[in-house]
């Protein structure tokens, strides 16, 4: 099978020899559940329940308050402690529901899978936003959402995002080999709701049992497999449609622009389950890896737990931690302490001793342009990030900085190891606060 | 030669004669009195007035009757001359200065995490609110002292930016510059601040900083008139601030500090006598 890609990109070491071959483990109940109120892209998710109130899993706990918006879910059935500002992992302390967890796990009765008979667009598509199910590669924007092109945006091909290109993270590879079935399930749900034919799987070629086990279960199901270049950032929703469809996402624009919806292989399974359990997002998988880490896993968490329990589970760090990651080394938030709790866009905890971290000097710009190359958008990182420091923002959005995906790209190949994603992300930030301005 | 002095003579006449009526034609009729406006105004084109600069300015009060109290550099002496050139009344605004309501440098405050990034603190600011454990105290990384044209910021060895009472023109660019609005445009003469600006309460303040306002009302208590509390936080009312300097030696946390006799910790700067700050056109001829 022939390799597609897209122009731009660098190459990490991809690292996911840690917990490749690691089965799926289910993470046991910790003793109270953190579930943040904003765990998605859009307005925060406004609480229904208060203190003390018995809740069960799955039961609603908060609503949504915008169409960009989901409601939230408790994890497991339990007494709810407190409504309160807790540790989150944006850093900044944001309210949440602390449910104290009562061990018996009893499903919300009430919760019912959906009729085949009654599938139609606009039911599955409540069913799906019912369910709280956000993008869980890591940007968590409302599925609902993207599944709601208007009229004059016809939709012709769903691509299914298994490329997981940052390092280290195995989730949906392991998802793709354990669940194969349920995200071919997942897959026909979206078709239908979209109402689209074509779908087409992506998955990066290091991962030939993944591809080879999709391939398997989406035969009978006239949903194409294709391979792709092991290569960062593969599995950016732009960056995967030019590979496969050699198409552009213009400026600015999004994908069902150009007919495309993108969905991540989780997403698709969740979908399944949402439909055909009637179960709403309330677990997801989590790669627990680093180097600092005893024993790496794939540990199936509920939404809430917090993370200093997810590392008692891989029996502790082996020395000191000097850096804590949440998502993929590349695009992941660093964070402040283990407090925080796992939430819905949460794809990996990864855990790293100051050995392990690269101490480096900043130097100076050697002009030799290649952030350019690696810059998979197009961009002139050096020049923008020039502007950025001066705080000139009018002229970085001329050179369209607002478009930056922040990908670390052109600081992952800078020689001098300028910090230029960062000042693009400052970039952006003085761009957005000088509109709100206006 | 004599054909090369006759063509040169022929080419400076059509000049002369082209330029002559020009020079009538597009005149451009510049009222004199925008000029003497121009003449008053400090010339730093600081832009605080709002408008492109001082000749910007000076245009605007001619042309489209701008007030004539917006250049704060200026301070009285501008308006009172501008109001002559323009034979309107004297509207002399109460002098001003920018106040930094922040006392906890790096060796009295608790840090969340180490930050290396860019050396600004709307940049700071956007990672996780901020390095500092306070959720509202000073970052100290000097964008009030990149938004200065008058130099009257410094940023003292632990991190903790102090204006200068003597340089501060009350410009008010440092104010838009924070990102954590703790700097505030107070009256030159009121010199006794609180300088806290966390809402946080008594204990959660106590956790991350020696020397924060815990809303404790003994100020308020000391001199009723003088001090508001507002949400833990203890402000002083500056239409009514005769007494503010009795509760400076009662505050437990040492918040309260009177320019007039000190500076806060680690600062170049000396304190002065009450005085107006000196306008920056001080010294210049006014008409």
């Amino acid at each position: 099978m022939d390799k597609k890609t897209f122009v731009g990109g660098v190459h990490p070491p991809d690292c996911k020899h840690y917990s490749a071959a690691k089965p799926i483990e289910v993470c046991p109940l910790p003793e109270q559940l953190i579930i943040p109120l904003s765990q998605h892209i859009g307005a925060p998710a406004k609480e229904i329940v208060t203190v003390g109130d018995q809740v069960f899993k799955g039961q609603t706990i908060a609503n949504a308050t915008a169409f960009v918006s989901v409601p939230i879910h408790a994890a497991t059935s339990g007494r709810v402690m407190a409504i309160e500002p807790r540790p989150h992992p944006s850093g900044k302390l944001l309210p949440a529901i602390v449910i104290e967890v009562d061990g018996e796990d009893r499903w919300d009765p009430s919760l019912k899978g959906l009729d085949v008979a009654h599938w139609n667009s606009d039911e599955l598509r409540q069913r799906i936003k019912a369910a709280g199910i956000v993008g869980m590669g890591g940007a968590t924007f409302p599925t609902h959402v993207k599944l709601s092109p208007p009229d004059d945006k016809p939709i012709d091909t769903l691509i299914i995002n298994g490329v997981e290109c940052e390092s280290y993270l195995t989730a949906d590879h392991r998802m793709m080999l354990e669940h194969s079935e349920k995200i071919i399930d997942g897959i026909n749900i979206l078709r239908r709701v979209l109402g689209v034919k074509r779908a087409i799987i992506g998955i990066e070629s290091n991962k030939p049992d993944a591809i080879a086990c999709m391939t398997k279960a989406a035969a009978a199901h006239d949903i194409e497999v294709q391979a792709l270049e092991v290569k960062y950032p593969q599995g950016a929703e732009k960056q995967l449609i030019d590979a496969v469809l050699k198409r552009e996402v213009p400026s600015g624009g999004l994908p069902m622009d150009i007919g495309v919806v993108v969905q991540n292989v989780s997403t698709a399974a969740a979908v399944s389950d949402a439909i055909r359990l009637g179960h709403p997002l309330v677990e997801r998988v989590i790669t627990i890896s680093g180097p600092a880490v005893v024993e790496a896993k794939n540990l199936l968490v509920r939404i809430g737990t917090p993370m200093e329990f997810l590392l008692q589970q891989c029996d502790g760090i082996k020395y000191e931690l000097d850096k804590i990651i949440m998502g993929g080394p590349m695009m992941g938030q660093s964070q402040l302490s283990l407090a925080a709790p796992a939430i819905r866009g949460t794809s990996g905890l990864l855990l790293f001793g100051h050995q392990d971290l690269p101490h480096i000097e900043v130097g100076t710009c050697i002009r030799c342009g290649r952030c350019v190359t690696a810059c998979p958008l197009h961009l002139l990182p050096a020049t923008i990030a020039s502007y950025a420091i001066l705080g000139r923002f009018d002229e970085a959005e001329d050179y369209c900085a607002h478009d930056c995906m922040e990908c670390g790209c052109c600081t992952f190949q800078c020689p001098a190891n300028r910090p230029l994603v960062q000042n693009l992300r400052y970039a952006k930030a003085g761009i957005l606060a000088k509109q709100r301005r206006t | 030669m004599l054909t090369a002095v006759l063509g040169l003579g022929q080419i400076g006449l059509v000049a002369a004669i082209a330029l002559g009526w020009a020079s009538k034609k597009f005149a451009v009729d510049v009222d004199a009195r925008e000029l003497a406006v121009n003449e008053v105004l400090p010339g730093v084109n600081c832009g605080a007035c709002g408008y492109p600069g001082c000749s910007g300015y000076a245009g605007a009060v001619v042309k489209e009757a701008a007030p004539i109290n917006l250049c704060p550099p200026g301070g009285s002496e501008v308006i009172t001359a501008i109001a002559r050139i323009m034979g309107l009344e004297d509207d002399v605004t109460e002098p001003q200065v920018a106040v930094v309501l922040c006392q906890g440098d790096n060796r009295k405050t608790t840090q969340k995490y180490i930050y290396t990034g860019m050396h600004d603190c709307n940049a700071a600011n956007n990672i996780a609110d901020g390095p500092k454990q306070c959720p509202n105290g000073c970052l100290g990384l000097g964008s009030c002292v990149t938004a200065c044209p008058f130099d009257a910021i410094e940023i003292t060895a632990d991190d903790l930016a102090v204006i200068s009472r003597e340089r501060c023109t009350g410009c008010g660019l440092c104010v838009t510059a924070c990102p954590r609005q703790l700097i505030r445009m107070t009256p030159a003469t009121a010199t006794v601040h609180v300088l806290c600006n966390s809402h946080d309460k008594g204990g959660v303040v106590r956790k991350y900083c020696e020397i924060g306002c815990i809303g404790c009302n003994i100020c308020k208590k000391t001199a009723p008139e003088a001090f508001k509390i507002d949400q833990f936080l203890a402000q002083v009312d500056y239409a009514h601030d005769d007494d503010a300097a009795m509760a400076i030696d009662k505050c437990p946390k040492n918040c309260i500090v009177d320019f007039n006799s000190t500076y806060p910790d680690g600062s170049k700067f000396k304190p002065a006598s009450i005085q107006p700050p000196t306008p920056a056109c001080a010294g210049k001829d006014l008409p």
